[in-house]
């Protein structure tokens, strides 16, 4: 990697924080007052032993192409499973190598991926639990599929051992943070089942609006930068895409997020009359997630068009999933980063790659030909449904089994500021009108 | 029924990556993966009745 490359990498890493600022501004804009503090502060422990946790195991399961793995030789094909580095980033030198970049992006991402089960779980998952849960998802999970993608791992090469298009592709991690991230989401909201007074006895949602709009918006802004740099350095290290071409992954960023928020406010505006702030701000999110996998690949008109079919999703998809699955979703980060993680993934199957990146060698290798992209990226989605989906359920499951995650529903009334911190995060406003509720 | 999801998943998996190291003609892999897809959503489907159903057993 060139100096120049290595010093435009480094700056899109540090701008990573940002997106994790949005995100937890959005989940704590999405919940109610009495669990704000609550809130923030999860995402401060979740970041931080997510970090922790990824120290020990998490690079060392995840390696980087290049470094010593766990293959499995099957019908003569070299299956590369897991990482075989050494725990505690024992022997990466921490030197601007791409190896040591990646490890400073993944330290942040995999904190990035464990934030959005926060926003799903809002008011009601324990604070321990929390970290709990997050090491697991830090230590084990992410590190495992990010190999897969980014580690050199056999997801990544589809396209040399079965010839599908150049293997699955991921520059920013539509599947690698946001689909696990979701999914993992998915797993905590079944077990700890929703809010005390969400549904009334006949099943039906009452609206629990959050408490601060303007922190979900500015929240979105803030997201907007960060996925900025995400996306820009996940191309660089994971796309083999020159410094240059970062303009075209922050463009299509942009774009694609743009034409989100506009398909949602549209589409609320149409269904409800106004438009509805927090679905727009999903859907800004949504189109920043589906952006992710292909930022890199896809030319801007098609980054417009898969904005607008993720804003429109995750317009459809919040209210469904709350009514008919019984879902208590307070942030949407199913819909968000499930289902529109799982659309950009399968996006850049569907679009053609700019003739921009025909310069790119890891793109133009003519060994790798482009039919058999939309098989690859299929391929990874069901790896996601079919093994990451079970396998994160099940490791909760077990956790759940010897420490319970939820918050007492009859301490739920009081909102987990009080119960777990001890004291709210607007002191002066502690008046709550469900006091009375019967629910 | 949330076992039997839960097994289906990766059930559903395996087919495909059977598919994927066994077939070779394009059309006969396709199916095979498609057919494999459909039983991870059958899996992910049963596993979300059994939630459902859960959920109204308790209300």
């Amino acid at each position: 990697m060139s100096e120049v490359s290595q010093a435009f990498c480094i700056l899109f890493i540090f701008l990573l924080p940002l997106a994790l600022a949005g995100l937890a501004l959005i989940n704590t804009g999405l919940s109610r007052l009495r669990s704000a503090a609550h809130s923030m502060m999860a995402t401060l422990c979740v970041v931080g032993v997510a970090a922790a946790a990824y120290f020990v195991t998490g690079f060392a399961w995840e390696g980087y192409p290049g470094l010593a793995s766990h293959t499995l030789s099957i019908f003569g094909k070299e299956w590369s499973w897991l990482g075989a580095g050494r725990f505690f980033l024992r022997g990466v030198p921490l030197d601007g190598s791409c190896a040591s970049l990646a490890t400073l992006l993944q330290l942040l991402s995999v904190g990035l991926a464990a934030v959005i089960p926060l926003g799903a779980a809002a008011e009601r998952w324990r604070l321990r639990a929390c970290c709990l849960s997050t090491a697991l998802l830090a230590g084990i999970t992410y590190p495992l599929f990010a190999h897969w993608v980014w580690g050199g791992g056999w997801l990544a090469n589809l396209g040399s051992n079965y010839g599908l298009g150049l293997g699955f592709l991921d520059a920013g991690g539509s599947s690698t943070i946001h689909a696990v991230g979701g999914l993992t989401a998915l797993s905590i909201v079944w077990l700890l089942g929703p809010r005390r007074g969400k549904y009334n006895l006949e099943g039906m949602p009452a609206a629990l609006p959050g408490h601060n709009t303007v922190l979900v918006l500015f929240g979105c802004l803030l997201a907007l930068v960060g996925w900025m740099g995400l996306n820009a350095a996940g191309s660089i290290l994971f796309a083999g895409v020159p410094p240059g071409r970062t303009v075209l992954v922050a463009a299509n960023t942009l774009l694609s997020a743009a034409g989100a928020v506009l398909a949602a406010a549209a589409i609320t505006r149409y269904r409800f009359g106004k438009p509805d702030a927090s679905l727009s701000a999903n859907g800004w999110v949504c189109g920043l997630v589906a952006s992710s996998a292909g930022c890199a690949f896809v030319p801007p008109a098609a980054a417009l068009l898969i904005g607008l079919v993720a804003g429109a999703l995750v317009t459809f998809t919040v209210a469904w999933m709350e009514a008919h699955l019984g879902l208590d979703d307070p942030a949407g980060a199913v819909s968000v980063h499930a289902l529109g993680g799982i659309w950009g993934i399968l996006a850049v199957g569907l679009f053609p790659r700019t003739a921009a990146l025909a310069a790119v060698p890891s793109m133009a290798s003519p060994a790798m030909a482009p039919s058999g992209q939309m098989l690859a990226q299929i391929v990874g989605v069901a790896t996601l449904v079919g093994f990451v989906l079970p396998f994160t359920y099940s490791l909760n499951w077990l956790l759940n089994r010897f420490y319970p995650q939820r918050i007492p529903p009859e301490e739920e009334r009081q909102g987990a500021d009080l119960y777990e911190l001890g004291a709210g995060a607007y002191p002066e406003f502690m008046t709550h009108t469900d006091e009375f509720s019967q629910w | 029924m949330k076992i039997t999801g839960l097994l289906l998943m990766p059930a559903g998996w395996f087919i495909v990556l059977a598919a994927l190291v066994l077939l070779r003609a394009f059309l006969a892999q396709d199916l095979f993966i498609a057919a494999g897809i459909g039983v991870e959503i059958l899996g992910l489907v049963l596993f979300t009745r059994s939630h459902l159903m859960a959920k109204r057993g308790n209300e």
